[in-house]
């Protein structure tokens, strides 16, 4: 089966004041449909620039970067980004926010509303629907700019520490959220974050990068039951994976 | 998806808000009190000023022999003139250095330059080279609007947020329409800005171009009274400027709130 997304042979550098800063260092990754892969690891690790390139923001260096087996060129609507900041468009309601994409798609008016409608629902928002983004709290934010990525049917997630910039409460109930999201409307998942736990708790497979060069260390498969509960949370099983997940972040020989 | 908190707009803790009521009682005492410093002056000793009382008769006669409106209106078409010529061009200019580097480097140097010289010593070349009609008048008070907004749109297009591009990019936006539709509202409030500098430099502007030649405006008037050793007169028209400046102002500060409520004030 072609995975969904797959990194081949990826490297990128940035110039820098004396020589080229190697951000990334032949990167291999396959990501299959419908799964939901978290990368973790340092800061300076490439993680962002790594999902940066799969949403087509940032130009690969070397290498490949497939969706579906082509080649990706620039952004596009079949690739959801969410953001760390949100990015909300402070002007327009979270309808209009959420509205934004759909309009680009040309599609008729109520077919428009309806998919807003949907999925201002989805991620429960339906209360403020008409609320500007000033008044909103950063979770409801966060919220809003999933349903903005959801309601253009993009068969991709592609997630920029998204939850970094919200307290630890509210971050445990958006991921609770997420995957309640996830797991009702599938999507292929690549969540960037900088939380182990947060790593473990949402993914199938954890990406443990490691940096200077920006490289993936290990990948450590997460055999835990989908709906993921407070129960699995607290469970030994889950205890193990997150030890091992942190080892690897934090206990990363030098590069060779 | 449940359980939904709003943050309510939060009252700044730093700053404690006067209630408006005890506001306005202040804003009118501090008038009459500068009334009242006015006109003890003139009654005890500068010689020549003139009281309130007098200025307002004056103001009445000027108000009724037709006088005070033609110069009124004048002057409010000279500078209505100038400063929406003024910013109907710095608007797209202002897009076009923010948005197009090539643009930037090219314009940058003449508006900068033209920046630091002020407006009114244009004046002595403007009528060498535009006669005494209106054009020259006009010309001033363009420049003088054109130059100050310019500079604030170009900057309002730098500054917008990179994220909210990219989130437009990825949701299928064209470069156009990231331009109307986020570039645009996104720099709307350094826009309106910058037309309120913009009034500010036009009607600044405006006394000092109506000295070209002019048969009527406020500008002139003063200047007339000023031969004649009028004061009244000159005090009408001070104060007319004013009040017509502040109104302007206000007026915008209307538009803006309407038009950029949406930010969030940190």
């Amino acid at each position: 089966m072609i995975p969904k997304i797959s990194f081949r042979n990826v490297s990128k550098s940035f110039p820098l004041k004396g020589g080229d800063f190697l951000a990334l260092d032949r990167v291999d990754l396959d990501i299959a449909d419908r799964e939901f892969v978290t990368v973790v690891g340092p800061s300076g690790c490439g993680k962002s620039t790594l999902m940066s390139m799969a949403a087509g923001l940032t130009e690969p260096g070397t290498g490949d970067i497939l969706l579906d087996g082509a080649p990706v060129a620039g952004p596009g609507p079949d690739r959801g980004v969410i953001f760390q900041q949100y990015a909300l468009f402070p002007w327009l309601s979270v309808r209009k926010n959420v509205e934004f994409g759909l309009k680009l798609m040309n599609l008729p008016p109520d077919e428009r509303k309806r998919r807003a409608e949907h999925a201002i629902e989805l991620v429960g928002l339906s209360d403020f629907a008409d609320a500007l983004p000033k008044t909103l709290s950063g979770g409801m934010k966060q919220r809003c700019a999933i349903a903005r990525a959801y309601a253009v049917d993009p068969q991709v997630l592609l997630m920029d520490e998204p939850f970094g910039a919200l307290d630890a409460l509210t971050r445990v109930q958006l991921q609770d959220q997420l995957l309640d999201t996830w797991s009702r409307e599938r999507r292929t998942v690549m969540f960037i974050t900088h939380d182990v736990d947060e790593a473990v708790y949402l993914a199938n497979r954890v990406v443990v990068m490691a940096a200077r060069p920006g490289r993936i260390h290990r990948v450590i498969d997460v055999d835990l039951p989908y709906p993921r509960t407070e129960e699995v949370r607290l469970s030994p099983e889950f205890s193990r994976i997150r030890n091992e997940v942190w080892h690897s972040v934090y206990h990363q020989a030098p590069a060779a | 998806m449940t359980a939904a908190t709003v943050t309510e707009p939060s009252a700044s803790p730093r700053r404690r808000r006067p209630r408006p009521g005890r506001t306005v009682v202040l804003n009118v005492a501090a008038v009459i009190a500068g009334l009242a410093v006015w006109t003890g002056l003139s009654v005890s000793g500068i010689t020549g000023l003139t009281g309130p009382v007098e200025v307002v008769r004056r103001g009445a006669e000027l108000i009724a022999d037709g006088t005070l409106v033609t110069d009124v209106l004048a002057s409010l078409r000279r500078v209505f003139t100038g400063f929406v010529l003024g910013t109907v061009l710095a608007i797209p200019v202002g897009f076009l250095m923010g948005w197009y580097a090539t643009a930037r480097a090219l314009i940058e140097p003449y508006v900068q330059f033209f920046r630091t010289i002020p407006p009114l010593a244009i004046i002595p070349l403007a009528i060498l080279l535009m006669g005494i009609g209106e054009t020259p008048k006009v010309f001033v008070i363009f420049l003088a609007a054109f130059l100050s907004s310019v500079v604030s749109t170009f900057q309002g297009v730098l500054d917008v947020d990179r994220t909210l591009i990219n989130a437009a990019r990825v949701l299928g936006a064209s470069d156009r329409t990231i331009f109307m539709k986020v570039v645009v509202p996104a720099s709307t409030p350094f826009i309106i800005v910058g037309m309120r500098i913009g009034l500010g430099a036009a009607w600044g502007t405006l006394v000092a171009a109506e000295l070209i030649a002019a048969q009527e405006g406020l500008g002139y008037r003063m200047q007339q009274a000023q031969l004649y050793y009028d004061l009244p007169t000159i005090f009408v028209g001070l104060i007319s400027i004013g009040v017509l400046g502040l109104v302007m102002d206000r007026l915008l500060l209307l538009a803006e709130r309407r038009l950029t409520g949406w930010q969030e004030r940190r």
